[in-house]
């Protein structure tokens, strides 16, 4: 198997998870509480509302290894600040545009709304986002830990095999 | 006791900055009455060996400006980082990477080929690309290699201040020298100009509304600006608001929106990024179709949030999978 192929094959999305406090971050919370099984792959990062998310906040997580940014916030109109929700709809919609010129992949970076009471839509997103960015395969932004592993400084021996889930 | 030395280079860059320094006119006396120029190979006869000659440390202060992009440029800026006591990244290639940047969205074959090749100015019908060495009867000829990614000057080398714009306007150029020459020199990594927004100093900000609420954006050759509203205001995208002032509003008085050249201030990390959040929040839609129609006039998102800053921003450069990537 080639290192690239070895790397595929062992390949656990890291995905950065945005949440507001007030819906789908409480949202997580009823998921939790209520044993709902979902992908181990997001690592949540609670803000006070989605309109807290500065851009920079997904393009330092791409940058710094995550393979997918996940937003949640409160469905339209639910906004506990009226209208936080709605400009980060906005600069999501922007910030797309300008992921897609810079070649990264639409489906990498996604914004939901989920309430407060929708801990099964938390666990079906958080699976769904999880197996597209498997699909897509490893963010390789350079210079990454996986340049250092195709300039040989890591190189996997051919042989090694990675308990799924480990981190490479 | 002798002058301080001071060196100037220039990498991928168009020249602008030089010119920036002719712009301080006879402002340009006290400077030479001060120090001694002991290399500018754009104005001035040196060589690459004088600089090698040198004892390490010996420049005061080496100003580059320009992108990294060949191998070149990186052994002549290590040359002088090595001679110099300060550096200076002189003007937005240097400092952020520049207009040369944007090739960050392709990379060395993709160039090649429409320079070379697919230009419509061209004719190379044996589609012969530059090389790096090639053998002829008197011995080998070499070229420096040109590199995938633009960089900037302090990817490539440690840098101590910076003098942002394109070019650096002339009162921070001559403000930065006198503080230099003071010896009284302010923390490293200091960029030499006020750190405060655009708008600040814009002779439009009392047009400026308190809600911008946008609803379409035009571009300058769509309309006929008023030459004294917030230009905001009338659709064009101006991006003073996350920029460093201290160009004097130069685009802006001549009827222009602001692109940027100046760089974000102090607390911002990616300059485009932060645009991109400040003009996308100043829209007036909360119609999901209606938001996506309105951006749709931002033809080029890299190009106006990101047209002097690409290789400084959180991506570098454009995306590419490992095996399409050239070396």
């Amino acid at each position: 198997m080639s290192n690239d192929e070895a790397i595929k094959a062992q390949f656990e999305p890291k995905i950065v998870a945005f949440f507001c406090n007030w819906c789908t971050y409480t949202a997580a919370d009823l998921a939790g509480t209520a044993r709902m099984v979902y992908a181990p792959n997001v690592r949540v990062v609670r803000i006070m509302c989605s309109g807290r998310l500065d851009p920079q906040f997904v393009l330092a997580a791409l940058r710094e290894g995550a393979d997918g940014v996940l937003i949640g916030g409160c469905h339209p109109g639910d906004c506990h600040y009226q209208e936080g929700n709605y400009k980060a709809l906005r600069r999501f919609t922007l910030l797309k545009s300008l992921l897609k010129s810079m070649g990264i992949e639409q489906e990498r970076v996604r914004l939901e709304w989920i309430a407060a009471s929708e801990g099964d839509k938390v666990q079906r997103v958080i699976n769904e986002m999880t197996e597209t960015v498997r699909q897509l395969g490893p963010l390789r932004l350079e210079p990454t830990i996986y340049n250092l592993i195709e300039d040989s400084l890591l190189k996997i021996p051919e042989t090694a095999t990675l308990a799924k889930g480990d981190e490479l | 006791m002798s002058k301080p030395k001071v060196g100037f280079y220039w990498c991928a860059s168009c020249g602008g900055c030089e010119e920036a320094i002719i712009d301080l006119a006879e402002d340009i006396l006290p400077v030479i009455e001060a120090v001694d120029i002991v290399f500018w190979p754009v104005a001035l006869d040196f060589k690459r060996a004088d600089v090698e000659a040198m004892p390490d440390g010996d420049l005061a202060v080496g100003f580059i400006n320009g992108a990294i992009r060949t191998s070149e440029q990186h052994e002549m800026v290590e040359l002088l980082r090595s001679k110099s006591q300060l550096i200076i990244a002189f003007g937005s290639c240097a400092h952020l990477g520049g207009i040369p940047g944007l090739a960050n969205m392709f990379n060395r074959q993709e160039m090649f080929d429409e320079v070379y090749i697919k230009s419509p100015s061209v004719n190379n019908v044996e589609k012969v690309l530059p090389s790096e060495k090639i053998d002829i009867p008197e011995g080998k000829l070499t070229l420096p290699s040109m590199w995938d990614t633009v960089k900037t000057l302090d990817q490539v080398i440690e840098v101590d201040y910076y003098l942002p714009g394109c070019p650096p306007p002339v009162n921070l150029i001559k403000d930065a020298l006198k503080t230099i020459l003071s010896g009284e020199l302010p923390p490293n990594g200091t960029v030499l100009a006020p750190d405060v927004a655009l708008c600040e100093e814009c002779s439009r900000r009392d047009s400026k509304p308190e809600d911008l609420a946008l609803r379409e954006f035009k571009r300058p050759h769509e309309i006929i600006i008023d030459p004294q509203q917030c230009l905001l205001a009338q659709g064009l995208l101006c991006l003073g608001p996350v920029t460093r002032k201290g160009c004097g509003a130069a685009c802006i008085n001549v009827n222009m929106p602001c692109t940027g050249c100046m760089g974000p201030t102090g607390r911002v990390t990616d300059y485009g990024a932060k645009a991109l959040s400040a003009i996308a929040s100043s829209v007036d839609s909360k119609d999901e179709k209606e938001i996506a129609e309105i951006f749709n006039h931002i033809v080029d998102p890299v190009g106006t949030f990101y047209r002097y800053s690409l290789p400084a921003s959180l991506l570098h450069r454009h995306y590419q999978q490992a095996k399409s990537r050239g070396k």
